[in-house]
């Protein structure tokens, strides 16, 4: 058994790179490693921004030797078959064996593979891992550049380190030899480390100011960030992402604590965090004790070094922030010389996509549909006048300086200057909303006005790209379509909102669309089936659930309802045995082919017919009375529970309440077993098979009207 | 280039030279150090031009096979950053120090590094960092990757292996070091506003050179500068280099592109482009200065293959 140590050293790799190409190192060492018959264990492999390293213990020394039979053509066969067959396993003619293979002497080629030292397979896989390594951007560097197929890596590759159990393995890249010496921290250290192997590696890293394991890295930041501010009596902001940024960043993180001019903080607390971590890396600190929670005027950066005195290194971050926190002020400053409205002018410069116009076009057309959905629809109930200014305001904060610099603000922005500027808190807070929800743990508006923006938002994104056919395919989304729809979803859940496709289709283009309205239903169905998968919701009760009548539900939280109704029904037994004999009468009548529909509703949509009389008649009448026969116990109890329990559910679907229509349903349950149990259902009768198969169909009818169960899987 | 730097900071002694105290002295001792390790010393193109890279030096000597390894000064003219001498640290007209090493050399960031340490920055006293920073120009056909430099948490120089020029691959690629100088001087002489950087050590201020020059400059800019004029002379480059490239002349025909590029510059300070025209311009502008590039590699690449038999153009 040998440890096996690989060191890849190179100039500074991006921060956000490092994880994946850890992740690249492994798969390929394992590819390779495996093709060649060697068995790997766990491995441990360590970013730095100079580094990539990848420890293997216990190794093999050697592969095992192998033995390998081929078939070849039968004793006789014409010379050229048989040469063939000798060059292809690369054996002599001699060597060949012949064996008896159904009577027919056959030849066959025996080969040999001796064992092959670990080492040299290591030497041959290390230049085809580093030549098939995939990086997001990669380039080539110095002398041997001189030709377009030298090798690439992210940056130039400057060192290579492979010990088996201590021992150099030779390998040559690009003239890049593997040895055992590397380099320590690039201002710490002087000249080369000698490694003997897995064991000393990190430790010697570590004598020269290289913590080598990027997750110990991580530690250091987060933990000496939080401390630096708690030292200062602040809590640090957390954020995980800048802990590993800082970790990419540094072989010797340290983090230090620093203060910037308290007249900053005028501007809002978002602008600063934001400069502060995407242009310099730095945390931000909040106030620990009286002020909890609002951002006080001090950074925490990390450096790399463990400077002679730290003073200077933060005086100088401290400059670099006062400069960028200057710039910010001044835009915040800047964009309020001018109202939102004034902004918005010049939204008609920007153009929103070619086939759809400029942002005030389409500022027009959320205006128009947030102030129908306030006012027509009352879906949500809000202010007319309200609505309608947030709307035609919500986007103006894409012209000023501040979102210019940090398109992340978008929405906040607007937000802040709508408060400025003295607008109604409603209003400025739907600016402020409307693109959310976002994230999964965003919050989702419930303020009418708020929503009423963000629906006519998400609605115009949707209607629009879906009315010049640009629809989301596989990965590609430009557009965030489907983000756009599952923030509908979650707005529509949040609120209750009881809103028709059809009808937002009619407000957003002034006439009924029928073709469009089904087109985004559908699509807004197939994101709910993936929002509810994870609360074990079935696509396939969705799927039973997506008409509404014989028509598509046009509205998508009806359908929600009834495929959780659904969902809690056939986890119960009576459910799950209520639809095995839904499958059952429905198989008999298939196979019969029987398909009338002696009651004369047939494939008319009994929702349209609820409440007439013929309809009520038709679900309720007692049937039995017309019978011919005197009908056997089970037939008859089958027939008294449909004609309490099929009236019932069809009033509760109507009325939208789903699970009592299925507690209605779930009545059936013994009577349809019992009538499987003891009636024959193709009796010699035909007037008793007749009635029998109406009955079914009857009965499937009943349940089909509460979901349509043939849709149901499984 | 010898593997063994020399650090000119020795020789400050004899000199006099103080880079902590002098803008001058910092770009004499960045000249000393970069001809001491094998560059030629270039002064500045004689073109107004937004980017030390525009420099033929740069852009076309990027180009082919042959070693080459300069620096030089170059001012950098960007209309549209004018202050009119009020902002301490935006300037219409500023420097910028480029080197260019081809094929780069293994020990190119030491060498960087040796360049900081020449101008007085100490490595273990201030934070250098190395911070992903990748570069395109879509005008020249080029992109490379790189970092910017960061001394405590301070862009100082944008560090660049180039991968592409004029649509061709750089074979074999160049590293390009770009140092912007006012901002590493207010650095090292701990300077908040740039027009108070010293000069020289005998009392002159960057202000005393070029306060009034900013003044008069961001004014003709963005408010006098005849937008009539500038639309004729962008079209006369535009016409001038497709002349210069039908006539085999790429060098000229490159130089005509530059022109048509600043000028464009101030037509967008002058506020005369539209959202939709300045698409079109900057089209226009790649025309010219990717297909003065292709000319010249073009043109010189049977003399570069001659030369160097295992290169080839593509």
């Amino acid at each position: 058994m040998a440890d096996f140590l690989l060191e890849l050293r190179c100039e500074e790799i991006p921060a956000r790179m490092q994880a994946g190409a850890r992740n690249e190192l492994e798969k390929l060492f394992r590819r390779e490693l495996e093709a060649a018959g060697v068995a790997v264990g766990d491995l441990t492999v360590w970013s730095t921004p100079r580094r990539l390293a990848l420890i293997a213990k216990g190794l093999p020394s050697e592969t095992q030797a192998v033995r390998e039979e081929a078939k070849g053509p039968p004793v006789g066969a014409p010379d050229q078959a048989v040469d063939g067959f000798c060059r292809k396993n690369g054996v002599e003619r001699e060597s060949l064996e012949t064996r008896d293979v159904k009577g027919r002497a056959t030849y066959f080629a025996v080969i040999e593979k001796p064992g092959q030292a670990v080492s040299d397979l290591l030497a041959a896989a290390i230049p085809v891992i580093i030549r098939d390594f995939s990086w997001p951007k990669s380039m080539r560097w110095g002398e041997a550049s001189i030709s377009s197929e030298s090798t690439r890596w992210v940056r130039p590759l400057s060192g290579i380190i492979a010990l088996l159990d201590g021992e150099i393995v030779p390998c040559v890249t690009d003239g890049l030899g593997c040895g055992r010496t590397t380099k320590g921290h690039r201002f710490h250290s002087n000249g080369e480390i000698t490694i003997d192997g897995a064991d000393d590696y990190a430790a010697k890293l570590r004598d020269a100011f290289v913590i080598v394991d990027h997750e110990a890295r991580a530690d250091i930041v987060r933990e000496g960030a939080r401390k630096a501010a708690s030292e200062a009596g602040l809590a640090l902001v957390e954020d995980e992402g800048l802990v590993i940024e800082n970790a990419g960043l540094t072989e010797w993180p340290v983090p230090l604590l620093g203060r910037f001019d308290e007249a900053y903080l005028d501007v809002p607390p978002e602008v600063i965090q934001l400069t502060a971590r995407v242009n310099q890396k730095y945390f931000v600190c909040e106030d620990a004790a009286n002020d909890a929670g609002s951002l006080a005027n001090a950074f925490v950066c990390t450096a790399n070094i463990a400077a002679n005195d730290p003073a200077v290194v933060v005086d100088g971050n401290r400059k670099v922030l006062a400069a960028r926190l200057s710039d910010a002020r001044f835009f915040w400053e800047l964009d309020q010389k001018k109202t939102l409205a004034e902004h918005a002018k010049g939204l008609e410069r920007i153009t929103f996509h070619e086939k759809l116009g400029t942002v005030a076009d389409k500022v027009d057309r959320v205006a128009k549909l947030a102030s129908w959905l306030v006012f027509d629809a009352k879906e949500p109930n809000g202010d007319h006048n309200l609505t309608r200014q947030a709307a035609e305001l919500c986007k103006a904060d894409l012209v000023t300086e501040m979102v210019g610099e940090f398109p992340e603000l978008q929405g906040l922005m607007g937000g802040y200057y709508a408060a400025k500027e003295g607008l109604p808190r409603e209003v400025a807070d739907a600016i402020r909303d409307h693109y959310k929800p976002v994230g999964q743990s965003d919050d989702v508006p419930t303020a009418p006005t708020t929503v009423a923006v963000s629906l006519a938002d998400k609605l115009d994104n949707l209607l629009s790209f879906f009315k010049i056919d640009i629809l989301p395919t596989g990965s590609k989304d430009p557009f965030a379509l489907r983000r756009a729809a599952l923030g509908y979803i979650r707005l529509v859940q949040a609120n209750n909102l009881k809103l028709s496709i059809d009808t937002v289709v009619h407000a957003w283009r002034g006439n009924r669309d029928a073709a469009l309205a089904e087109k985004l239903t559908a699509f807004l169905l197939d994101r709910l089936a993936v929002q509810l998968r994870d609360e074990g919701v079935r696509h396939d009760y969705i799927a039973a659930s997506r008409d509404w009548g014989s028509q598509p539900d046009l509205r998508i939280d009806r359908v929600e309802a009834r495929a959780r109704a659904l969902t809690s029904f056939l986890g119960s037994e009576d459910g799950a045995n209520l639809l095995a004999g839904y499958k059952r009468a429905a198989n008999i009548l298939k196979k019969e082919e029987w398909n009338a529909a002696p009651d004369g509703l047939g494939e008319e949509d009994p929702l349209a017919l609820a409440g007439k009389p013929e309809f009520d008649a038709a679900m309720g009448g007692a049937k039995d009375a017309g019978l011919s026969y005197t009908p056997e116990k089970a037939e008859k109890a089958l027939i008294d529970a449909l004609d309490i329990a099929a009236p019932k559910a069809a009033d509760c679907v109507r009325l939208e309440r789903f699970e009592d229509a299925m507690a209605a349903l779930a009545t059936l349950r013994a009577p349809i077993d019992a009538f499987f149990d003891e009636v024959t259902v193709n009796d010699d009768d035909p007037a008793k098979r007749t009635a029998r198969l109406d009955l079914l169909a009857r009965f499937t009818r009943a349940v089909g009207n509460v979901a349509d169960f043939s849709r149901i899987e499984g | 280039m010898s593997s063994e730097h020399t650090n000119p900071a020795q020789s400050t002694a004899l000199t006099g030279r103080d880079p902590s105290k002098s803008f001058q002295d910092m770009i004499l001792t960045l000249h000393d150090f970069w001809a001491a390790n094998g560059c030629v010393i270039l002064q500045p193109y004689d073109m107004r031009m937004g980017a030390g890279t525009f420099h033929t030096a740069t852009t076309l000597r990027a180009l082919g096979p042959e070693p080459w390894n300069a620096a030089f000064v170059q001012p950098c003219r960007r209309p549209t950053d004018g202050r009119y001498g009020e902002n301490p640290n935006r300037l219409q007209h500023y420097y910028q120090y480029q080197v260019i090493l081809k094929p780069s050399p293994a020990d190119i960031q030491e060498l960087y590094l040796d360049s900081l340490k020449a101008i007085g920055i100490d490595p273990l006293a201030h934070d250098i960092r190395f911070v992903e920073d990748d570069w395109e120009s879509p005008t020249l056909g080029a992109w490379g990757l790189g970092w910017e430099v960061w001394c405590d948490g301070m862009e100082v120089t944008q560090f660049t292996y180039f991968q592409q020029m004029g649509g061709f691959d750089c074979k074999p690629v160049a590293g390009e070091l770009t140092y912007g100088l006012e901002r590493l001087a207010m650095y090292i002489q701990g300077v908040d506003n740039v027009y108070d950087l010293a000069f020289n050590q005998h009392g002159v201020s960057y202000g005393d050179v070029f306060l009034e020059n900013e003044r008069q400059m961001s004014k003709w800019n963005f408010e006098v500068a005849e937008t009539d004029a500038l639309f004729d002379l962008f079209a006369k480059a535009e016409a001038e280099c497709r002349n210069a490239l039908a006539n085999d002349v790429p060098i000229a025909a490159y130089e005509q592109a530059i022109e048509a590029s600043h000028v464009f510059n101030l037509l967008q300070a002058r506020g005369v482009i539209s959202v939709q025209e300045r698409a079109s311009y900057m089209g226009r502008v790649r025309d010219l200065a990717r297909s003065s590039c292709e000319k010249y590699a073009e043109k010189m690449a049977p003399e570069w293959a001659a030369k160097y038999p295992e290169w080839s153009l593509v």
